[in-house]
């Protein structure tokens, strides 16, 4: 049975069938609907959470292929006090969302982009970020926001 | 918008998304001044410390509201100001990105003299009797809404002063608002609006024609940047979109529909389905019509195969082993392909129809010292918005039924369940949720009715799951279509004749299908005195509908292609040539404010053409292009600095990289500045990923594009910077949503033609060999 961490908490998805993608199994087993389904085919980025501090697409991973792992939806990255992630706080002083169907997924890549990297460049944002479709068009406010969360992590200086 | 006729001499008509026989249409400017022309009626009731405001928008319907007791939940409330100084204000429109949920409570704000920190934002309910139109089309929202909000915040504003004047017994002219506290400054008395609000309660409230409102200079809120009221709970992923919704019992369903569009089912290996995990129904449902063309209103469903399970994935995994025998005599066989062959063999005859003419345009044209004719073509393009369709139903056996829908046009929705359920639209309770991007596919309600009608035959609760696949084959598409333009310049180089035969896709040979064709325009055909507007009908059965600035996100591509194609011709400045074109000011419909003013164009285009620097010498392979287009009562012109590399690409494909775009554009006053730079930062990614590349195809009925993969959208390495100017005007506010798209397109194309020669006439660049 598969060992499944989510957001600091031990789930039992034992009742789920092991082919369910983790995206369905969080959604409407689990009742965490922050993650959003977009195209179920790892094309738009909308489900991505982290996997031991990585970007996946929950809708490629299979509940019973998923073991041991610490997987961290959208819901799970403000503290217990709703104290929000730099992120999350540039994300809503840039009024970075129009609809804001795809701002989990872009919060959830960028937030491993900056785990990994936490100084990156335009560049290497844009590489990161180029997997997550905002069908609004909000890229210059998701660089932007990352951009400003990068350059208080680095002293300030964004180069 | 199937039944409207072809040719529309109201652009506000023209973008109205709902059926003409809708209740409380939209006409003209009575809706856009609706604060004036409506008859109003304003009642003020004290429930439990809280001051409500309620004002009715409709007219000949005050008498639901004039009872004194009647309980808040049975009132019109835009305004709620409780004890503890909470100021809740209701957003009445759809909200699917448009930001609408935060400007139009703003514009309330505003005139109250609130403290934006003490407001509360909430859904209206749906209620065309309290809150008149509720609908996200046209760009509508907030030039609807503009004189009915500033009057709902004053009137509140004046009874909270009142009610300060009698407690401290002074002249209310003594006492001042500012940030939910009045002050009397002789005194230095103050009162917040909470303290003070269930004493305004027992006050009648003011006609609003009694009262001022403020002037530009007044404004604390209206012009800010303002973050969007759902920000938090988007960036944490709280329940927000119709996708989120869960009610007690609710099942899911997935409903497949015939590959060939239009196809009807026969038969299923129903058994077997019923055997797959969880999965508890599977049925054939006939459906109302073999193809369901745009109508929100109405009662269009296609047949198809219903499987609902215990669970989203139950269901989906079962349609994995779905078997279905489709008949598909009644089906669409249209070929793109075929489509392109018709329309080439009739585009230099004349028009079948000629729907307008003005002067004589084929002397005009027989006399001209210059003349120009070009075909220019656009495929089919779809909403593709983020979240997929889906609905909650839920049937109730006493014949009504509750519906979450993330629907742009929740009354037609309520009408349009009704009639396909045979119920009264009392029995429907529909409940308006965001929606996850709308750009107009989100106007229709096909996949409501869906829903609604599965809920039906098995009385239980489902939510109803589109798959991306199932949103990318029965979109109501951006058609296709074709123009043939030709004019004439005199011999200064002046324009003088303009004809434009547009070939449309149509289902009946009739009447071109929903949003296409070609629509009244006011530049430049109308500024001159021969034009003609002739159309020519292809037959084809591909659902359409309104897409983001529906025909001006073609036609703003022929038209200022073209018009660059003339200056070229005679080597003249474009910035010039289009100024020149544009002439004397005036108002081209003199008095009428929604219509294009030409000195506003112009300051657009020049203001543009500053701001980017326009004449500057360009890097090798770089160069800037300018288009200026008049849509929704905007007045936009853009500058875009392109670069194409053909050195790439072992195909000779061209990659095409747009630097930076300038935007001004002249929109009256701007409501929310973060809201409108946002959805003008979206209009010109949505119309970059629109002309490059974004191409839906069909070969005998079929789509040929099933998901993103086939059907690339715009990404974060291919924006470009982009610079937005709004010109300070004193103009009422019209709304931003679609009219910075149009000009995308043709900035970026004649930037090209300045580049390497190459004069683009078809959307998208992909089918030239230019890639992003």
């Amino acid at each position: 049975m598969s060992k499944i961490t989510i957001n600091n908490n031990d789930v039992d998805l034992s009742g789920v069938d092991p082919n369910t993608p983790l995206l369905w199994a969080l959604r409407d087993t689990l009742g965490l609907v922050g993650t959003k389904f977009g195209c179920g085919i790892a094309q738009c980025g909308a489900c991505t959470v982290l996997m031991n501090g990585q970007a996946i697409r929950s809708c490629q991973a299979r509940v019973g292929q998923i073991n041991d792992a610490e997987i961290t939806t959208i819901e799970g990255l403000a503290d217990d006090d709703g104290n929000l992630t730099p992120l999350q706080q540039a994300w809503i002083d840039h009024d970075v969302p129009q609809c804001g169907y795809c701002q989990a997924g872009q919060i959830m890549s960028a937030t491993a982009l900056l785990h990994n990297k936490p100084s990156p460049s335009k560049d290497e944002i844009d590489a990161a970020m180029s997997g997550n479709i905002c069908r609004c068009g909000t890229y210059t406010r998701i660089v932007a926001a990352i951009e400003s969360v990068a350059e208080k992590a680095n002293g300030g200086d964004a180069s | 918008m199937n039944n409207t006729p072809i040719i529309f001499n109201d652009p506000l008509r023209a973008i109205n998304p709902e059926p003409a026989n809708s209740p409380g249409l939209m006409n003209g400017n009575d809706q856009v001044n609706g604060g004036v022309s409506r008859r109003e009626f304003i009642r003020l009731a004290g429930i439990g410390g809280s001051l409500v405001v309620a004002m009715s928008v409709m007219p000949g319907r005050v008498s639901a509201l004039t009872t004194k007791n009647a309980n808040s939940s049975a009132l019109n409330a835009y305004v709620e100001i409780n004890g503890d100084g909470t100021i809740t204000i209701l957003a009445p429109n759809p909200e699917v990105g448009q930001g609408v949920k935060t400007s139009l409570p703003m514009i309330v704000a505003e005139e109250l003299d609130a403290n934006w920190d003490d407001v509360v934002i909430e859904n209206s309910p749906i209620d065309l009797e309290r809150f008149g139109r509720q609908f996200a089309g046209g760009s509508m929202s907030i030039p609807m809404r503009w004189d009915e909000l500033r009057n709902m915040g004053a009137v509140v504003r004046h009874v909270l002063l009142q009610a300060a004047s009698q407690r401290w017994n002074v002249p209310i002219d003594q006492l001042s608002s500012k940030d939910s506290v009045i002050t009397h400054s002789k005194s230095e008395k103050t009162i917040s609006y909470g303290d003070i609000a269930q004493q305004a309660s027992e006050l009648a409230l003011p006609d609003p024609k009694t009262l001022t409102l403020k002037t530009p200079e007044q404004y604390h809120l209206i012009g800010r940047r303002i973050t969007g009221v759902d920000n938090l709970a988007i960036v944490t992923g709280q329940p927000l979109f119709g996708i989120d919704t869960v009610v007690p019992d609710m099942l899911f369903a997935t409903y497949i529909k015939c590959p060939q569009i239009g196809g009807k089912a026969v038969s299923a290996n129903v058994d077997e389905l019923m055997k797959r995990p969880g999965v508890r129904h599977a049925f054939i449902m006939d459906g109302t019509v073999d193809i369901a063309y745009f109508n929100p209103g109405g009662v269009d469903m296609m047949s198809g195969l219903a499987i609902v399970a215990d669970s989203s994935w139950e269901a989906l995994d079962a349609r994995q082993h779905a078997k279905i025998k489709w008949d598909t005599s009644k089906a669409s066989t249209d070929s793109w392909d075929t489509l392109v062959e018709q329309a080439k063999a009739v585009a230099d005859k004349p028009g079948a129809v000629e729907v307008e003419h003005k002067g004589d345009v084929d002397t005009a044209l027989k006399d001209s010292a210059t003349t120009r004719r070009a075909h220019y073509t656009f495929g089919y393009i779809s909403h593709a918005q983020m979240e997929p369709e889906n609905c909650v139903a839920a049937w109730n056996s006493n014949g009504s039924i509750e519906v979450w829908a993330p629907t742009q046009t929740p009354q037609s929705a309520v009408t349009s369940l009704a009639k396909v359920l045979g119920i009264e639209e009392a029995k429907v309770n529909l409940h308006q949720i965001r929606g996850g991007g709308g750009f107009g596919r989100r106007l229709d309600n096909d996949y409501a009715r869906e829903a609604a009608l599965i809920s039906k035959e098995i009385s239980k609760p489902v939510k109803l799951q589109w798959t991306r696949e199932d949103d990318m084959n029965y979109d109501c598409f951006r058609p296709g279509g074709f123009y043939a333009l030709e004019a004439g310049l005199d011999s200064k180089g002046k324009l003088t004749a303009w004809d434009n035969h547009s070939i449309a896709v149509s289902a009946d040979g009739e009447k071109p299908n929903s949003s296409a064709g070609h629509w009244k325009t006011d530049f430049p055909g109308h500024m001159l005195k021969h034009f003609r507007h002739a159309q020519t009908l292809l037959e084809s059965k591909t659902q359409t509908g309104p897409l983001r600035a529906p025909v001006s996100n073609t036609y703003a591509f022929a038209e200022q292609s073209f018009m660059h194609e003339l200056s070229s011709a005679i080597g003249k400045d474009h910035v010039e040539f289009l100024v020149e074109t544009l002439g004397e000011p005036k108002w081209i419909d003199e008095g009428n404010i929604r219509s294009l003013n030409t000195a506003r164009a112009i300051n657009v285009i020049q203001t543009v053409a500053k701001r980017a620097g326009w004449g500057k010498k360009m890097p090798a392979g770089r160069a800037l292009g300018i288009a200026f287009y008049f849509s929704h009562a905007g007045h936009i012109a853009e500058v875009a600095d392109v670069s194409v590399d053909d050195s790439l690409g072992a195909e000779g494909s061209k990659k095409v990289t747009v630097h930076k775009v300038w935007v001004v554009a002249d929109i009256g006053h701007v409501v929310n500045l973060s809201g409108a730079e946002n959805q003008c930062q979206g209009s010109v990614v949505d119309g970059i990923g629109g002309m490059m590349s974004q191409s839906i195809t069909m070969t005998d009925g079929r789509i040929d594009q099933q998901n993103f993969h086939q059907y690339p959208l715009m990404r974060a390495n291919k924006s470009p910077e982009i610079d937005i100017h709004f010109v300070k005007s004193d103009f009422a506010p019209t709304g931003i949503g679609e009219p910075a798209l149009p000009p995308v397109a043709p900035a970026i194309c004649n930037a090209i033609y300045t580049i390497n020669g190459e004069r683009i006439r078809e959307m998208p660049l992909s089918n030239l060999g230019y890639r992003l």
